[in-house]
């Protein structure tokens, strides 16, 4: 019985120590920004590999998951006579919802698990210290710059998810069933606010990718050197950072939805 | 690998798409547009009851839309609400004794003001108020109305109509 | 001052696992010194702990004057940059080519122009031999190659120490012959004082001015590289012979054979 409450309390202890090593490694990694002139042009390479790379993956995904949310809420909504409002259906779940959690999922598994396999066989390759020897530091070469990498793609590669399925939508709904395109505008827009709902929308996901890029990070950081290691923190990155993308987006629901 | 110039550029129409993004997603999806109430003109009315109305319904004429609502607001006295809306600068030879009725879209849609056109020959303009309003029509109340036509019997028929009328 | 390195009762454990127990150290400035042990005693470790990347648990390491582990960061960084290491795996980034990974030290570093900077580069391509291969990827060198372009790398800034991180291990007599060579030109030309850690032993002696050879935490024999090859001890003969059963016993520790062999029966 006590060997239970021990491993409870050894498996508590070890939580804690990673939340806590993250944390450091975190504030570490915000805290040394790289310097302007050799940083910006390694920021903007993580951009392109982790936002222009990723985009083919979310536009074609965008404009499915808008043709299907649309397809699918026509039918229901005709049901109702409602099929009017199948603009805002569409993009109020996709601006407030789809968006930023569909992308954020995706990110997590492009960008996201290649951040930990890259700074994993960096790390078992001796190439993070080797550069620690020549007295550069990985934190602020090799991993602030995919830290920003991912903050900035994030948002970006939402809003573009966002237009792509509201004009997947546009094409089922308009172009093949049928609809009036000035109704389908119109009534979109006397639903969906911009503070409200694309604000939001904008909102959660600079969370997203802000969560998913750390835990990227992290797992790729404190990987452990083996091929076995790097594989596993692959998939924990793409795990933990769905499981927490999520998770967040309920909780930032909540908070929109009860405060804000 | 693709050179640092490339990889800028690349990376600069990324964020151009981006951007533009955004701007459809603020004009186009969100109708921010009309957050620039510019060269329009506000009437105000007052009605029993507004359903489902919100701020930013729409107002129309012969299901045109030509405004919306900007502000809703509870009387203190007469327990009516007080509707702003905004109007176009376009629409301006509305007559002032037009009525106002919030009707609903279809059966589960948004509510939204329609002003039917009367034959005065002096118009709305900035600040005046439409008269003459009818409420939204609000299901449970017209299902209980409904209900009671039917309980309340062939006899009474009449004065529910009468009440049913009275109130709108 | 003769020394450049001074470790006095170094301790350090990991994961509760003793490393070394009270080792105490001395590099001597210009000279090559080897460290040589069994494989698990620590060797890298050492250098770890030399370059500041791990912290000592106790005592201390002095650093031409300075106490590695007491050192704020920016110092710390100061002091590295004085330092070259070169690494087992060589930790060549793979995606810069041979020409990029020795540049990289440089325009990290330095504010130099473009055209200087090749010519540093070539000139320590040229010193390893490997001026011809500046366009290769990592991915299309051979391992003694990578060591060599790592080597360039290293000194790239003109460190005064260098520490080799077994440099022969797991290379044909070719190009550990080649890498030996290196090892002792660039001690003598550039007057580096130099660390090898390593447990090819002939091929360590045939260089070093001085050796330690480590094992379990403690250092078992020291001295110059003929003093050492004579000195009586079992254990570091065992070593430095590479004899199969010895102190350091053949078989891990476990219960007498014909108990274990019973037991599985009952």
């Amino acid at each position: 019985m006590l060997n239970y409450i021990a491993s409870l309390g050894r498996f508590g202890m070890h939580l804690i120590q990673q939340y806590g090593q993250a944390g450091v490694l975190l504030s570490r990694t915000l805290l040394r920004l790289p310097n302007p002139r050799k940083g910006f042009p390694l920021v903007v390479q993580q951009v392109y590999a982790e936002g222009v790379l990723s985009l083919l993956i979310i536009i074609v995904s965008g404009l499915f998951i808008g043709m299907v949310v649309g397809l699918q809420g026509y039918h229901t909504l005709a049901k109702f006579g409602a099929s009017q409002e199948l603009g805002p259906l569409v993009a109020l779940s996709v601006v407030r919802e789809l968006g930023p959690v569909v992308t954020a999922l995706l990110f997590a598994g492009r960008a996201g698990s290649a951040i930990a396999a890259e700074i994993g066989l960096m790390k078992a390759t001796e190439q993070l210290s080797s550069m620690e020897m020549m007295a550069v530091d990985p934190l602020q070469r090799v991993i602030a710059p995919r830290c920003w990498g991912g903050f900035i793609s994030m948002p970006l590669l939402t809003l573009i998810f966002n237009v792509t399925a509201v004009y997947g939508a546009y094409l089922v709904g308009v172009k093949w069933l049928g609809l009036d395109a000035g109704a389908f505008w119109s009534n979109m827009q006397a639903s969906v606010d911009f503070n409200l709902d694309v604000v939001n929308g904008i909102i959660k996901s600079i969370a997203f990718g802000f969560v998913v890029t750390w835990i990227a990070v992290y797992q790729g950081y404190y990987a452990e050197p083996t091929s076995a290691g790097i594989a596993n923190a692959t998939t924990r990155t793409v795990v933990y950072s769905s499981l927490a993308v999520l998770g967040l987006d309920f909780v930032l629901t909540t908070m929109m939805i009860g405060g804000w | 690998m693709l050179s640092q110039r490339t990889i800028e550029i690349v990376v600069g129409l990324f964020l151009l798409a981006a951007i533009c993004a955004l701007l459809v997603l603020a004009f186009k999806v969100s109708g921010l547009t009309t957050f620039f109430h510019s060269g329009g003109y506000r009437v105000e009315a007052d009605f029993d009851d507004i359903g489902q109305l919100k701020v930013r319904s729409a107002v129309k004429i012969s299901g045109v839309t030509i405004g919306e609502v900007t502000r809703i607001q509870l009387d203190p006295n007469t327990y009516q609400a007080k509707v702003t809306m905004w109007l176009n600068s376009y629409m301006n030879a509305i007559p002032d004794d037009s009525s106002a009725a919030i009707l609903t879209a279809g059966l589960l849609g948004d509510n939204y003001i329609e002003i039917s056109p009367m034959y005065s020959h002096t118009f709305l303009h900035n600040g005046s108020e439409i008269k003459d309003t009818k409420s939204a029509m609000i299901l449970e109340k017209l299902i209980g109305q409904f209900l009671f036509k039917i309980n309340g019997g062939n006899g009474d028929k009449t004065s529910t109509e009468k009440s049913t009328g009275d109130k709108k | 001052m003769t020394h450049l390195i001074d470790i006095k009762g170094l301790s350090f454990q990991r994961n509760h696992r003793p490393i070394f127990s009270s080792v105490d150290l001395t590099i001597t400035r210009g000279k090559i010194t080897a460290i040589m042990g069994p494989s698990g005693s620590g060797k890298t470790t050492l250098l770890r702990l030399i370059g500041g990347q791990l912290i000592p648990g106790q005592g201390t390491i002095t650093i031409d004057g300075q106490v590695i582990h007491k050192l704020k960061r920016r110092s710390l960084y100061q002091l590295r940059k004085r330092m070259g290491m070169l690494f087992q795996s060589a930790g060549l980034f793979t995606h810069l080519t041979v020409f990029e990974n020795v540049a990289f030290p440089l325009r990290e570093h330095t504010q130099l122009s473009e055209a200087m900077i090749r010519n540093l580069v070539l000139l320590k391509l040229q010193m390893v031999g490997l001026r011809g291969a500046r366009d290769l990827m990592p991915s299309e060198l051979s391992g003694g190659m990578a060591r060599r372009v790592a080597l360039a790398r290293a000194i790239a800034l003109d460190p005064e120490l260098i520490m080799y991180d077994e440099p022969f291990s797991g290379q044909d007599p070719i190009s550990m012959a080649v890498l030996v060579k290196l090892v002792h030109t660039l001690n003598q030309s550039l007057g580096l004082t130099s660390i090898i850690v390593s447990h090819d032993v002939p091929e360590t002696l045939s260089i070093t001015d001085y050796a330690y050879v480590i094992s379990d935490g403690k250092v078992i024999g020291r001295g110059t590289a003929e003093s050492i090859k004579h000195t009586d001890s079992a254990q570091l003969q065992q070593f430095l012979q590479g004899l199969p059963d010895g102190p350091v016993p053949f078989h891990y520790p476990a219960i007498n054979i014909e108990q274990d062999l019973i037991g599985e029966t009952r």
